[in-house]
């Protein structure tokens, strides 16, 4: 890329930080430091405002990078991911949203620990809720660093390891000043950011082909060269079984576990009612939904326009297929129109990647505080101010981000998200459900629930062929890969579910009427709501 | 929102636990007395239990149960066949129906509509049958806890 593309983008890129860390002051100036306020921003969002934020923590540089790369490469299989992201959003709305903002008061464990013995619960759904994060933050950074070296073509090693000092540092600052308000309004600015981005070179792919959506299909299909089969799924993994399960795995973990994202859930904490969280859910699904039919068009555009082999040159993974495709559109290369849409869109991906681990930072600092560190403490020591905790908390996740970032940013860690999706859906949601919905539901079963989801997913996969065996492996050297799928989702998810029911079946605990009682009245009613 | 406001309500609320609690963040809310707060909660329990057993609340739950349960099992049952026939039968998907359109493209641009139908239906049905009752309910069972409580 040339010295034009990178210094319109660092310009832009400039502004979007200078606006956002001008939020975070602005915030942190009027901030009252109750944990209320850090963690939930005072619960007086909009269900508009919430909307557009959590449509912001959603959409990542994967899914707008990624899904659109995907397309290019291997067609149909591509658009698999999108309908996987955006149906999720039915279980968030039919049984998790309203019900989980009238329980609970911050995270997750919440809405379990009122039922249950507190202790044993709170560790668990605070350990797993912190691990889902972690996969989900490294994953993010690398993805930051490797977005530098693309984009700017700072190819050094150096560029990207400032990146990922660099986006550690600023969510830190954003979140450790200015909590759950400032990180709010961070994804709200990036939703329009990204959403404004996409509708324009949406536009302009369909102008192009004069609006025939039709001819833009049979021009991908041609440049593809595998002709109609572009168009259906199976090119990514043809005949293979172990290849077919493992979409499948993938699908499910998705479906399922965007319902137990730790940044997802805390979202729902920021409106005042339930009927705001259910109204909040109802826009993030319209933007969520239009940016995810939108990638496909812009998959197949420049599928079209660019052409695979093109793409692929630049980018092994297709990651550059948008950024590829707003430089066409823009005029191509060496003009300004291209010039300023190439640098447009590179700077709304780096600014779409600040906003998500701002929210999962402070998901997870609040899961620590609120928690671990709860639950943990001794209790002869002076008792330290919760959101001081919370935003120390931030602050050690931050060096952790960055030291894991640091140290995968040569490996391939492109499973990382897909797996972060499988321990939420594996060790979360199996939890938040029984507790909601079922009567008879233990501490016990809690326990296992989570544990039981949890350890499989992870163990499993540190067998499977992402991490030893393969080419593509994190160690290609070491050979321990007994587990054939790469996502764990197909297995662990059951698991989880599976363990949850034997630890209450076999536990001598009798469940507490009064308190099930009470769980299932405020879900269903809101009363005595935070 | 006023600091002071978070405090009151929460010290009102029997729900509100002392581990959950802002631990150390307010010195007014950690000074309420513990005997209050038991005396509280043991009353106020009943009131969930007695709520629980009341016709209005089991009407509510069944109406969110009876749409949320089919829904649920529909949309999912979709998804699941959708993603299986994609990965298992991708013949099947590559069948053309008009044009560069085939069968995949049309389960997948499927999916995108009848997410958006069932947000619609749910909402609908929420608004419609549920909330006038579950605001009733609630008001009722707060005014219950308060008369038990004897607080406030």
């Amino acid at each position: 890329m040339t010295a034009d593309h990178q210094t319109t983008a660092l310009v832009l890129f400039s502004v979007f930080v200078a606006v956002t860390l001008g939020i975070t002051t602005w915030v942190s100036r009027h901030r009252q430091g109750s944990a209320e306020e850090f963690y939930a921003g005072g619960r007086l969002f909009s269900p508009m405002e919430n909307g557009f934020a959590i449509a912001g923590d959603y959409m990542s540089a994967a899914s707008f990078l990624g899904i659109s790369g995907l397309i290019v490469l291997v067609g149909y299989d591509g658009m698999l991911y999108s309908v996987g992201f955006l149906v999720a959003w039915l279980v968030v709305l039919f049984l998790v949203a309203e019900l989980v903002r009238n329980c609970g008061r911050f995270t997750l464990a919440d809405v379990v620990a009122a039922r249950m013995r507190e202790r044993p619960v709170r560790i668990a759904a605070g350990t797993s809720s912190v691990t889902v994060s972690v996969l989900y933050l490294v994953a993010q950074m690398v993805g930051a660093g490797s977005l530098v070296a693309l984009l700017l073509g700072g190819t050094g090693e150096a560029a990207q390891a400032w990146t990922v000092v660099g986006v550690g540092v600023l969510m830190v600052i954003y979140v450790s000043l200015g909590g759950m308000r400032a990180t709010t309004w961070i994804q709200i600015v990036k939703a329009v950011l990204l959403l404004g981005g996409t509708v324009a070179l949406t536009v302009l792919v369909l102008l192009r082909f004069h609006g025939d959506i039709n001819r833009l299909l049979h021009t991908a299909a041609e440049r593809s060269g595998h002709g109609d089969a572009f168009l259906a799924p199976g090119l990514s993994y043809g005949g293979d079984w172990t290849a077919r399960l493992d979409v499948i795995s993938l699908g499910l973990a998705l479906v399922l576990g965007t319902a137990g994202l730790p940044h997802i859930l805390s979202r729902f904490y920021t409106v005042p009612t339930a009927r705001a969280a259910r109204r909040s859910v109802v826009w993030s699904i319209g933007l969520i939904g239009g940016f995810y039919l939108m990638t496909i068009v812009l998959g197949f555009g420049a599928a079209a326009i660019i052409g695979p082999d093109a793409v692929r040159a630049s980018h092994a993974s297709g990651n550059t297929a948008v950024p590829l495709l707003a430089l066409d559109l823009g005029g191509g290369a060496g003009t300004t129109g291209g010039t300023v849409l190439f640098a447009i869109v590179a700077a709304v991906a780096f600014a779409t990647i600040l906003a998500v681990v701002a929210g999962i930072t402070l998901a997870s600092s609040a899961s620590v505080a609120h928690d671990l560190y709860a639950s943990l403490r001794r209790r002869r020591g002076t008792p330290r101010s919760e959101v001081a905790v919370a935003r120390v908390a931030s602050v050690g996740i931050g060096l952790l981000a960055i030291a894991l970032g640091l140290l995968a940013r040569d490996l391939n860690v492109a499973f990382l998200v897909g797996l972060a999706f499988a321990v939420a859906a594996s060790a979360n949601l199996p939890v938040l459900l029984y507790s909601l919905f079922w009567r008879r539901f233990t501490t016990r079963g809690a326990v296992w629930s989570v544990y039981g989801g949890l350890v499989p997913a992870v163990v499993l996969v540190l067998l499977s062929p992402v991490v030893s065996g393969g080419p593509d492996s994190l160690f290609p050297g070491a050979g321990f890969q007994i587990f054939p799928l790469q996502n764990p989702g197909l297995v662990s998810i059951p698991l989880g579910f599976l363990a949850g029911w034997l630890g209450t079946v076999t536990s001598a605990e009798v469940p507490d009427e009064a308190r099930h009682a009470e769980t299932e009245v405020r879900s269903l009613t809101g009363a005595g709501a935070a | 929102m006023q600091p002071s406001n978070a405090g009151d309500v929460s010290y009102d609320d029997p729900w509100y636990d002392a581990l959950a609690s802002g631990w150390g963040e307010s010195p007014r809310a950690a000074g309420v007395p513990s005997a209050r707060r038991e005396q509280d909660t043991v009353p106020a329990a009943d009131v969930y239990l007695e709520v629980q057993r009341s016709a209005a609340f089991q009407e509510v739950r069944s109406r969110y149960r009876r749409f949320v349960v089919p829904g649920v099992v529909i949309f999912f049952a979709w998804y699941v066949a959708y993603l299986v026939t994609a990965t298992t039968a991708p013949g099947l998907m590559a069948r053309p129906v008009a044009g560069a359109v085939n069968l995949g493209m049309l389960a997948g641009l499927g999916q995108f509509l009848t997410t958006f139908l069932l947000t619609w239906a749910y909402v609908r049905h929420a608004r419609l049958r549920r909330d006038r009752a579950a605001l009733q309910l609630r008001w009722d069972t707060q005014e219950l806890a308060r008369g038990r409580g004897g607080a406030s």
